[in-house]
C-alpha cells in the first residue's frame, strides 16, 4: 500500500505522540516497581493492580467531585492502601523470602482484581474527560490530537522532573536513593528503614495510581485493566534489566513506541513477501502467518521483543542486578 | 518446631528395612485404591470429579518439579499443559481422519512428547536467567502463546478452540472411551504411571542436582555442574508431564481453547501446588485434589468464590508458607512420639474460634457483594439458610460482632496452642524423635 | 610444569585495582600458604583461579593448560576444587546428600536420570568415606542447615574434596574455630591433601607453619614473596607488611 507523503508524515507524527505518551504511562508504572524492587528486593505482582485502583478510585471520586480532586484524592488513597499492606503484609512475609513475596503479591493482586469486580462489576465504567480538557489541542494534518491527551503527556513529566528533584534534592530523597543499595547501612545511621520500606512501596503504589487516574478516561476503566497492562509492565522491566531505572526509561518508550507504530502499519507477511515479488504462500500450512498483520503482532510485541533480549542481552538493556 | 527435627526424624525413619518395604507397599496400596475408587462412587458426578483430579494431580506435580524441587518459579506453566492438549487434538482429528491404527490410550504420551518439545524450546530462552527474572519471563512467554492463540486461528482454532472426538480411535478390548467411567480408568492409569515417574526422578542424580541447584546455585556450579543446564532439563522434563497432564484433558473435554494456556490455569496450577506444599513430594497431590473439589463444590455454594480462593492463598503465603503438607510434616515428629493427642483441646478451641471468626468474614464478603452487583434482584437474601434483607441493620451488626469477637476469641487460644506444643514437644524429645 | 600458574593477573573492579600483576607458581603435590593482610585480595585470587571471577588481564594454568576465563564447572571437571571463607554448603540437603552431590560428577553420572541413585554402591560408597573422614557420619541424616559452625566447616570441606579433585583450593577453613578444633582441621586437613596440591589461604600462623611447605605472601594486590617458611619468617619485607617482629 503506498501512503501519499503527508498521510506518512502525519501517520510518524501521531504514532510518536501517541508511543510516547504510552511510554511514559509504562515508565510511571515501571519506575515505581522499580523503585520498590530494588530497595526491598520483591518485584511487586500488584503492581498494575494499584494502577487499576488509581482509575477505580479516580471514577468513584470524579462521581461526586469531578476529576480534579480525583487526580490527587485517589493516588493518596492507593499510596496509603499500599503503605498499610507492606506494614501489615509484605513485612510478615519477608522472612519467607523472596519467592513467598512475590507470590504474597501475586495473590494479593488477584484479591484486589476480585474485589474491584464484586464492587464495580465486570463492565467498562463511564469514567469522562473532564470537560475543560475534552477539545483538540492542534491538528496535524488532517488528525485531531486531543487536549487530554497533551495534558497527560505534560502531567507525566511532570510527576517525573517532581520525582527527580525529590529523589536528589531533598534530605529524605537522599536517604531513599542510600536505602536503595545499602539499606542496611542506612539502618545503622539510625534512620528507620521499615519506615523508609513502606514509604517507598507506597509511592510507589502511588504512582501506579496517578498513571490509572488519568490513563482511565482515556483508555477503558475496566476490572480486567491490571490483567492486560501487567504481563507488558513486567516485560518492560526485564527488558529494561530489572533494578534499573533509566533501562525501564528506555524499555518504556521503546515498547510504547514499537507497539502503537506495529498498530499503525497494516502490513501483512503476505505484503512484505509481495515486494520480493512473491505473491503465493511457499508453506500453505502456516497460512495464518502469511496473513497475519502487523497490527495484529502489535499486542504481543513486547514479548517478542522480550525473547529477542533473552537470546541476545539475558541481563536486559542497562541490567545490573540480578535476582 | 525446628524444620531440621522433622527431617531428622524422617531420615531416621526412612532408614530401616522395614520402612522400604512399607514405601514399596505404599505403592501398591495406591494402585488398588486407584483401582477400586469407582467401586467406592459410583455416581457419574464422582467420575467426573475424580477424573479431574487425576488431571490436576500430574500437572500440579509436574509443576513442583520446577518450584518445589529446582527451585524456579513459574507463572506461565500453562503454555506446556494446554499445547501439549492442542497437538493431541490435532492428533485424534488427523487419526481419526486418516483411519490410523493409534488407540486412544497412547495419545497422552503424544501430548508428553509436545510438551517436552516446547519445554525444550522455550525452556532454551527462559532458563538463562534465575529467580524473579525468570518468574517474569515465564509471564511474558505464557501471555505470547496465550496471545498468539488469536493470531495463528488454524492451530489454536480462535475463540471456540478445537473439537474431537475420543470414540473414534482404534478401539482395544472393545473399550470405546466414550463413558466417564472408561475415561476414569485411563486417567487414573495415566496418573499412577506419571506419579510413579516424577517420584523416580527424585531419585536420580539429576533429581538430587535439582534440589542443589534450588539450596545453592552457586555451589552446584563448583561441584562440576552447569546449574543453568540442570534447571533447562528440569524445565523441559516438567513440560513433558505437563503435556500429558494436557493431553488427559483434551480427551476428557473434548475440546481444547486457549483457555488451557492462559493466565488463569497457570495461576490455578500455582495454587493448587502451593497450598498442597511444595517441600513435599505429597503436597501438590493433596493441593491438586483440594483445588479441584473447592473450585466444584464452592462455585455451587457462591458466585464470588474465587475471592476465597485468593484470601486462602494470601493467607497461607502469609501464615503457612510450606503449605498443607508442610503442616502435616510438621506434627510427625509429634506422631511419633504418640503425643498428638495432646494438641487437640487446644487445637479445638482455636478452630470453634477461628470457624465464628471466618463466618463473619463470609457474611460481610457475601452481604456486600449482593449490595452491589444484585441491587436488581431486591435486598433479600440468605446466609447459611438463613434469610434476611441487606438493608436491616442486624446482619451488619451479627457480621462485625463475629469478626471482631472471633478474632479476639481466637487470639485468645494462640498461648493455649502454644503451651500445648511446648509440652508435646518435650515428650517428643525425651521419646527421641524431635531433636 | 607447576600445578597452578597465574602469569601477570590482574583484576580490577571499575576503576579500583585489587589484584595488580601476580606472579604465583604452585608446585605439583606441596602444599602452598597463601598470606597477607586483610582486604590483600587473597580471596580474590581464588576467585580468578576457580572462575568465580574473569582476571581483568594475565593468564591462569592448570597443569599447564589454561583455564583463564572458563566457567567454574568447567574448572571444576579439570580437576580443581575449592571451598569457600562464608560456609556455602546446600543448607536443606542432608549432610549424607550434601556430600553425595560433590561426588556424583567425578563418578561419571552427570546428568543422569535414569539411575536409581540409592542403587548406586560406588557413590554410597564414597559418600561414607569422606563423611567419615569429616567425621559428620553419625550426622549425616541431618539438613546441613542445622549442624553447629565447626561441623559446617568440616561439611564445607568434605564437599570441596568430595569430587576427589588433585587441586584443592582451602579459603580459611580454620576460621572461628577454637585452638582444639582447629587442630582437628589441621590434621584432617594434612590427611586429605595427601597426593594432592592444595593452596590454602590462613591467617592462622600455626596452622600455616605446621602444614605449608611453601608460602606466599599477598599484599595489596601483589605478591611480595613466595619461599620456603624459614625464609618467609626472617624476611623483612614480610614482617614489616605483615608478621610483625617478635616483642
Amino acid at each position: 500500500m503506498y501512503l501519499g507523503w503527508a498521510a506518512l508524515l502525519e501517520l510518524v507524527l501521531v504514532s510518536t505522540l501517541n508511543g510516547v505518551l504510552y511510554g511514559m504511562l509504562l515508565f510511571l508504572m515501571a519506575s515505581g516497581l522499580t523503585l520498590i524492587f530494588s530497595m526491598m528486593g520483591v518485584l511487586n505482582f500488584a503492581h498494575a493492580s494499584f494502577y487499576m485502583l488509581g482509575a477505580f478510585f479516580g471514577f468513584q471520586i470524579s462521581q461526586f467531585t469531578g476529576f480534579w480532586p480525583g487526580l490527587v484524592l485517589a493516588p493518596l488513597l492507593a499510596g496509603v492502601i499500599g503503605a498499610l499492606i507492606e506494614r501489615y503484609g509484605l513485612r510478615n512475609v519477608h522472612r519467607h523470602g523472596h519467592v513467598a513475596e512475590l507470590l504474597f503479591t501475586f495473590g494479593l493482586a488477584f484479591v484486589i482484581e476480585e474485589v474491584v469486580q464484586i464492587i464495580w462489576g465486570k463492565l467498562p465504567l463511564d469514567y469522562r474527560i473532564p470537560p475543560s480538557l475534552d477539545f483538540s489541542a492542534f491538528t496535524i494534518f488532517s488528525t485531531n490530537y486531543p487536549a487530554y491527551k497533551m495534558f497527560m503527556l505534560l502531567f507525566a513529566i511532570g510527576i517525573f522532573v517532581a520525582l527527580l528533584l525529590v529523589l536528589t534534592r531533598t534530605r529524605i530523597g537522599l536517604i531513599i536513593q542510600a536505602s536503595l543499595t545499602h539499606p542496611h547501612m542506612v539502618g545503622m545511621l539510625g534512620h528507620n528503614v521499615q519506615r523508609i520500606f513502606m514509604l517507598v512501596f507506597g509511592l510507589g503504589c502511588a504512582l501506579a495510581a496517578v498513571a490509572g487516574v488519568i490513563a482511565g478516561p482515556a483508555l477503558v476503566t475496566q476490572s480486567n485493566m491490571a490483567a492486560l497492562l501487567g504481563p507488558i509492565l513486567f516485560v518492560v522491566v526485564v527488558i529494561g534489566g530489572l533494578g534499573s531505572l533509566s533501562g525501564a526509561f528506555v524499555a518504556s518508550l521503546l515498547i510504547g513506541l514499537l507497539q502503537t507504530f506495529a498498530v499503525a502499519v497494516n502490513l501483512s507477511t503476505a505484503d512484505a513477501f509481495g515486494w520480493f515479488g512473491i505473491h503465493t504462500n511457499p508453506l500453505p500450512f502456516l497460512s495464518d502467518i502469511w496473513f497475519v498483520t502487523v497490527a495484529q503482532i502489535g499486542p504481543i510485541m513486547p514479548y517478542l521483543l522480550l525473547v529477542l533480549i533473552l537470546i541476545f542481552r539475558p541481563t536486559g538493556l542497562m541490567g545490573t542486578r540480578d535476582t | 518446631m525446628s524444620e531440621g527435627a522433622q527431617t531428622a526424624s524422617m531420615g531416621r525413619s526412612a532408614s530401616g528395612i522395614l520402612a522400604t518395604a512399607l514405601r514399596y507397599a505404599a505403592w501398591v496400596v495406591l494402585a488398588a485404591l486407584v483401582l477400586t475408587l469407582p467401586k467406592m462412587f459410583t455416581s457419574s458426578f464422582a467420575f467426573t470429579l475424580l477424573s479431574l483430579m487425576g488431571i490436576s494431580i500430574i500437572f500440579a506435580l509436574s509443576y513442583n518439579m520446577l518450584l518445589g524441587q529446582t527451585g524456579m518459579l513459574s507463572f506461565g506453566h500453562a503454555v506446556y499443559y494446554g499445547l501439549g492438549g492442542f497437538i493431541v487434538v490435532h492428533a485424534m482429528n488427523t487419526i481419526t481422519k486418516n483411519s490410523l491404527p493409534i488407540p486412544l490410550p497412547l495419545m497422552p504420551l503424544v501430548g508428553g512428547v509436545a510438551g517436552l518439545f516446547f519445554g525444550i524450546v522455550f525452556g532454551s530462552v527462559s532458563t538463562r536467567r534465575g529467580g524473579t527474572a525468570f518468574a517474569m519471563i515465564s509471564l511474558g512467554l505464557g501471555e505470547l502463546v496465550a496471545s498468539s492463540a488469536l493470531i495463528l486461528r488454524s492451530f489454536f482454532g480462535g475463540e471456540e478452540g478445537i473439537t474431537t472426538n475420543r470414540t473414534k480411535l482404534l478401539r482395544i478390548f472393545d473399550w470405546s472411551f466414550g463413558p466417564q467411567t472408561q475415561v476414569y480408568y485411563l486417567i487414573a492409569i495415566w496418573c499412577f504411571i506419571c506419579v510413579l515417574a516424577m517420584y523416580a526422578l527424585t531419585r536420580t542424580p539429576l533429581g538430587r542436582m535439582c534440589n542443589a541447584v534450588r539450596d545453592n546455585f552457586e555451589r552446584a556450579e563448583f561441584v562440576g555442574y552447569n546449574p543453568q543446564f540442570v534447571r533447562f532439563l528440569a524445565f523441559s522434563l516438567s513440560g513433558f508431564f505437563a503435556g500429558i497432564a494436557g493431553g488427559l484433558a483434551a480427551i476428557n473435554f473434548e475440546i481444547v481453547n486457549s483457555s488451557y494456556v492462559g493466565a488463569e490455569q497457570s495461576g490455578t496450577v500455582l495454587l493448587a501446588a502451593y497450598i498442597g506444599g511444595v517441600g513435599f513430594f505429597s503436597g501438590p497431590i493433596i493441593g491438586a485434589i483440594l483445588v479441584t473439589w473447592l473450585q466444584v463444590m464452592l462455585s455451587d455454594i457462591t458466585e464470588v468464590w474465587q475471592l476465597y480462593f485468593g484470601l486462602l492463598f494470601v493467607g497461607m503465603v502469609m501464615f503457612a508458607p510450606f503449605g498443607i503438607s508442610g503442616l502435616l510434616m510438621m506434627h510427625a515428629p509429634l506422631w511419633h512420639a504418640r503425643v498428638l493427642w495432646r494438641l487437640v483441646p487446644a487445637y479445638l478451641l482455636a478452630l470453634a474460634a477461628g470457624l465464628v471468626m471466618l463466618t463473619g468474614v463470609s457474611l460481610l464478603i457475601e452481604m456486600a457483594h449482593h449490595l452491589s452487583t444484585k441491587t436488581s434482584e431486591g435486598p433479600m437474601m440468605s446466609f447459611m439458610h438463613v434469610p434476611f434483607s441487606v438493608h436491616s441493620f442486624l446482619p451488619w451488626l451479627v457480621a462485625a460482632v463475629l469478626v471482631i469477637g472471633g478474632y479476639f476469641f481466637f487470639r485468645l487460644t494462640w498461648p493455649h496452642v502454644e503451651g500445648a506444643w511446648h509440652t508435646a514437644l518435650m515428650k517428643a524429645r525425651e521419646h527421641g524423635s524431635a531433636a | 610444569m607447576s600445578a597452578i600458574e597465574l602469569s601477570g593477573v590482574t583484576k580490577n573492579f571499575g576503576r579500583t585495582e585489587i589484584i595488580r600483576g601476580v606472579d604465583l607458581s604452585v608446585r605439583v603435590g606441596e602444599r602452598h600458604a597463601m598470606i597477607g593482610p586483610n582486604g590483600a585480595g587473597k580471596s580474590t585470587l581464588f576467585n580468578l583461579i576457580s572462575g568465580r571471577l574473569r582476571p581483568t588481564a594475565g593468564a591462569i594454568r592448570l597443569r599447564g593448560e589454561e583455564i583463564t576465563g572458563l566457567r567454574p564447572y568447567e574448572i571444576n571437571r579439570r580437576g580443581l576444587s575449592r571451598s569457600f571463607q562464608v560456609t556455602n554448603i546446600f543448607p536443606r540437603l542432608s549432610v549424607w546428600e550434601n556430600v553425595r552431590c560433590a561426588v556424583l560428577w567425578s563418578m561419571g553420572y552427570k546428568y543422569s536420570f535414569w539411575h536409581n541413585i540409592d542403587s548406586l554402591a560406588d557413590v554410597s560408597e564414597r559418600t561414607e568415606l569422606i563423611l567419615r573422614q569429616i567425621n559428620l557420619l553419625d550426622r549425616r541424616h541431618f539438613p546441613a542447615g542445622v549442624l553447629t559452625y565447626a561441623e559446617q566447616r568440616a561439611l564445607e570441606i568434605g564437599i570441596t574434596v568430595g569430587g576427589g579433585a588433585e587441586f584443592i583450593l582451602l579459603d580459611e577453613p580454620t576460621a572461628g574455630m577454637s585452638r582444639a578444633e582447629a587442630e582437628h582441621a589441621v590434621a584432617l586437613i594434612r590427611k586429605l591433601s595427601e597426593g594432592r596440591t592444595l593452596l590454602i589461604i590462613e591467617h592462622d600462623m600455626s596452622v600455616v607453619f605446621n602444614l605449608a611447605d611453601r608460602i606466599s605472601v599477598l599484599v595489596y594486590g601483589k605478591i611480595i614473596a613466595s619461599d620456603e617458611p624459614a625464609k618467609i619468617k626472617s624476611s623483612r619485607a614480610v614482617q614489616e607488611a605483615y608478621l610483625g617482629t617478635a616483642a
